[in-house]
């Protein structure tokens, strides 16, 4: 039973990083309608930049707000400088989706060229090995960090998207783009912000994520296509479905892995989503395909 | 003006005498390449051969059929290792490509039921899911890889005292002529239009009476065969077999050609094919400006030129067709 416990909160840690990356995913797949593909190497190139700053002997705290302001701008810069010109263009949805693997090729080479594809040690303040006993189970000081920078994540985006104005022209926007473009929202400013805060909470998984492996170009891939599994598992367009299904995806991988298969703890991931959407195609809480002919 | 009379005339590949001069003459070039062209161009070509054909059945897919795939590695490696394994038993090439294409088109087949209840950024995920999963299996179980020395293939003999090289390029090239015309057919068949009419209106389709899931079935299950019958010959090209060679990123290889070929387009799937085979060959050891250079070329091509380079090609003939005058 504590064995249970302690894989169930391994899960929990990795399923709160899952839930960042979804949250952002969800954040730009309710407004503009596009699966970012590009969200792993957004978080990369962040995390990346945190970890030269990190390295010349900037303070964490200060590097980690670089990174998310640097991601952020890339993200910013990607939406007016490439999606808004593809739209003009006419580009469908399948168009826009393959741009942010554009974007996502670009970085990634990018990186590639400035930081060496060798694996590096990232430089953390909260360690991986100092351990607390809660209960009957042990809970390291980086797990314990991730799942309050979670945590924090998804509070501050729960109260800017439903306390704030700016959060309530996000929600017109994603509702009814034309609506609210009638009603004097910036559609366009308010696209661009929801793309910097999902590039963001992707930096910020980065970051988090990046002491648990070794940092190379590649790192944040993996992750990225767990939240994107976590996303669709908890609907695409529903911000709670993305938290929970990244919570239940981190959980349900984590006692896949320790109790039916170590190698093919990914695959049994994918396959319990594969089994949920067939049952719910539009995810666990997501509201879709209510199509009008 | 030229106007298509009659649906013979439809299917045409040139219906000009000039074009068709023109055409024979191509591929007649092509077909003595061994003859006239430096080696080096042999191996880089017959690559370019194999791969357009994994890249029309992905664009037979995503083009034609609508349906995102990000699955192609999977069915790549289904093909590469049905294909390995026949071999190494004994079975001869032609039978053993069909058994790949054929182990490819039925996982392809099971793949597509989801497509029948999922759409867009879902489909994405479940085929995505399985190209993990069989990247996975591949990687962990040993008697399917041939563990950590991976499997070996037994290379092609050369028949009439040809060069092994000049013998693959022919052998690869009448496949890619096989599959290209196949392509050609079968959009200008019932089962094309088919697709089309799914692409762009699944409801007004099936009120039509086309059966949804027959087709979108078929699409997958076509579009995989191609796909396999491509990891099978990049495996007797390879000459051995590793799971590394079919991860995420060649999924996303077959994705920049057919982008940057042109969706719906047979001839530009070929051309993508050339551009991803190509460009890394001409960068050489600046391995980091292929994505950087892939990537703009997606960008590029999404916002200058939406039909991609099967675009370009038909404007320049629509230019052409004119010449002089304009």
């Amino acid at each position: 039973m504590p064995s249970l416990l302690q894989y169930a909160l391994s899960g929990l840690s990795a399923g709160s990083l899952y839930a960042m990356v979804a949250l952002g995913l969800v954040l730009i797949y309710r407004s503009t309608r596009v699966l970012n593909f590009a969200h792993a190497d957004m978080a990369t190139v962040g995390t990346f930049i945190a970890f030269s700053m990190i390295r010349s002997g900037v303070p964490f705290w200060l590097a980690l707000s670089m990174a998310i302001v640097a991601g952020s701008a890339v993200a910013v810069v990607f939406y007016f400088a490439a999606l808004v010109p593809a739209q003009r263009k006419g580009a469908n949805h399948l168009g826009q989706v393959i741009l942010t693997l554009g974007l996502a090729l670009i970085l990634q080479g990018l990186t590639v060229y400035q930081w060496g594809a060798e694996p590096d040690r990232f430089p953390f303040p909260l360690s991986d090995t100092a351990v607390f006993q809660v209960g009957p189970v042990f809970v390291s000081e980086l797990s314990l960090g991730t799942l309050a920078a979670a945590a924090t994540a998804s509070l501050v985006l729960y109260l800017l998207t439903q306390k704030t104005r700016l959060g309530l022209a996000m929600r017109a926007t994603s509702e009814n783009l034309q609506a609210a473009q009638t009603l004097g929202i910036p559609t366009r400013g308010v696209l661009a912000f929801a793309w910097g805060v999902a590039a963001a909470l992707a930096v910020v998984a980065g970051v988090f994520l990046a002491p648990v492996l070794l940092l190379d170009p590649f790192f944040m891939l993996d992750a990225m296509f767990k939240g994107l599994a976590a996303a669709v598992l908890g609907g695409l367009n529903s911000l709670p479905g993305a938290v929970l299904g990244g919570l239940l995806l981190g959980v349900a991988e984590s006692l896949g892995g320790a109790y039916v298969s170590l190698e093919f703890k990914t695959s049994l991931a994918f396959i319990l989503i594969v089994a949920v959407l067939l049952v719910r195609p539009e995810g666990l809480l997501g509201k879709e395909f209510q199509e009008r002919v | 003006m030229d106007l298509v009379e009659s649906y013979r005339e439809e299917l045409r590949f040139a219906r000009k005498p000039l074009g068709r001069a023109l055409l024979i003459l191509l591929l007649v070039a092509a077909a003595l390449l061994p003859w006239w062209g430096p080696r080096a161009w042999l191996t880089r070509a017959s690559l370019v051969w194999l791969f357009a054909v994994g890249v029309i059945g992905q664009n037979l897919l995503i083009g034609y059929a609508g349906l995102i795939s990000f699955g192609q590695a999977g069915f790549l490696a289904i093909g590469a290792y049905t294909f390995g394994h026949l071999r190494i038993i004994g079975v001869p090439f032609p039978l053993a490509l069909a058994g790949a294409g054929g182990a490819a088109g039925l996982a392809g087949w099971l793949v597509g039921f989801p497509s029948l209840r999922l759409k867009g950024p879902y489909l994405a995920i479940a085929t995505l899911g399985f190209g993990t999963a069989t990247y996975q299996i591949f990687a962990n179980v040993e008697w399917l890889s041939g563990g950590r020395a991976g499997l070996a293939i037994p290379p092609l003999q050369a028949p009439f005292g040809l060069l092994r090289d000049t013998w693959v390029y022919l052998v690869y090239y009448a496949i890619f002529l096989l599959f290209t015309g196949t392509a050609y057919n079968l959009i200008s068949s019932y089962l094309g239009r088919a697709w089309v009419a799914v692409r762009d209106s699944d409801i007004a389709a099936e009120s039509m009476g086309v059966s949804l899931a027959r087709t979108k079935l078929l699409a997958f299950a076509i579009s995989s065969f191609y796909t396999g019958v491509s990891g099978a010959l990049m495996a007797q090209y390879l000459g051995h077999l590793e799971p590394q060679a079919f991860n995420i990123s060649e999924s996303m290889n077959f994705f920049v050609a057919v982008i940057v070929g042109g969706l719906a387009s047979v001839e530009g799937s070929i051309f993508g094919a050339a551009f991803v085979v190509l460009v890394p060959a001409l960068l050489g050891d600046l391995r980091w400006a292929v994505p950087v250079l892939f990537g703009s070329a997606i960008l590029s091509v999404l916002i200058l030129e939406p039909l991609g380079l099967a675009g370009l090609w038909l404007k320049t003939r629509l230019y052409f067709r004119l010449w002089p005058f304009r």
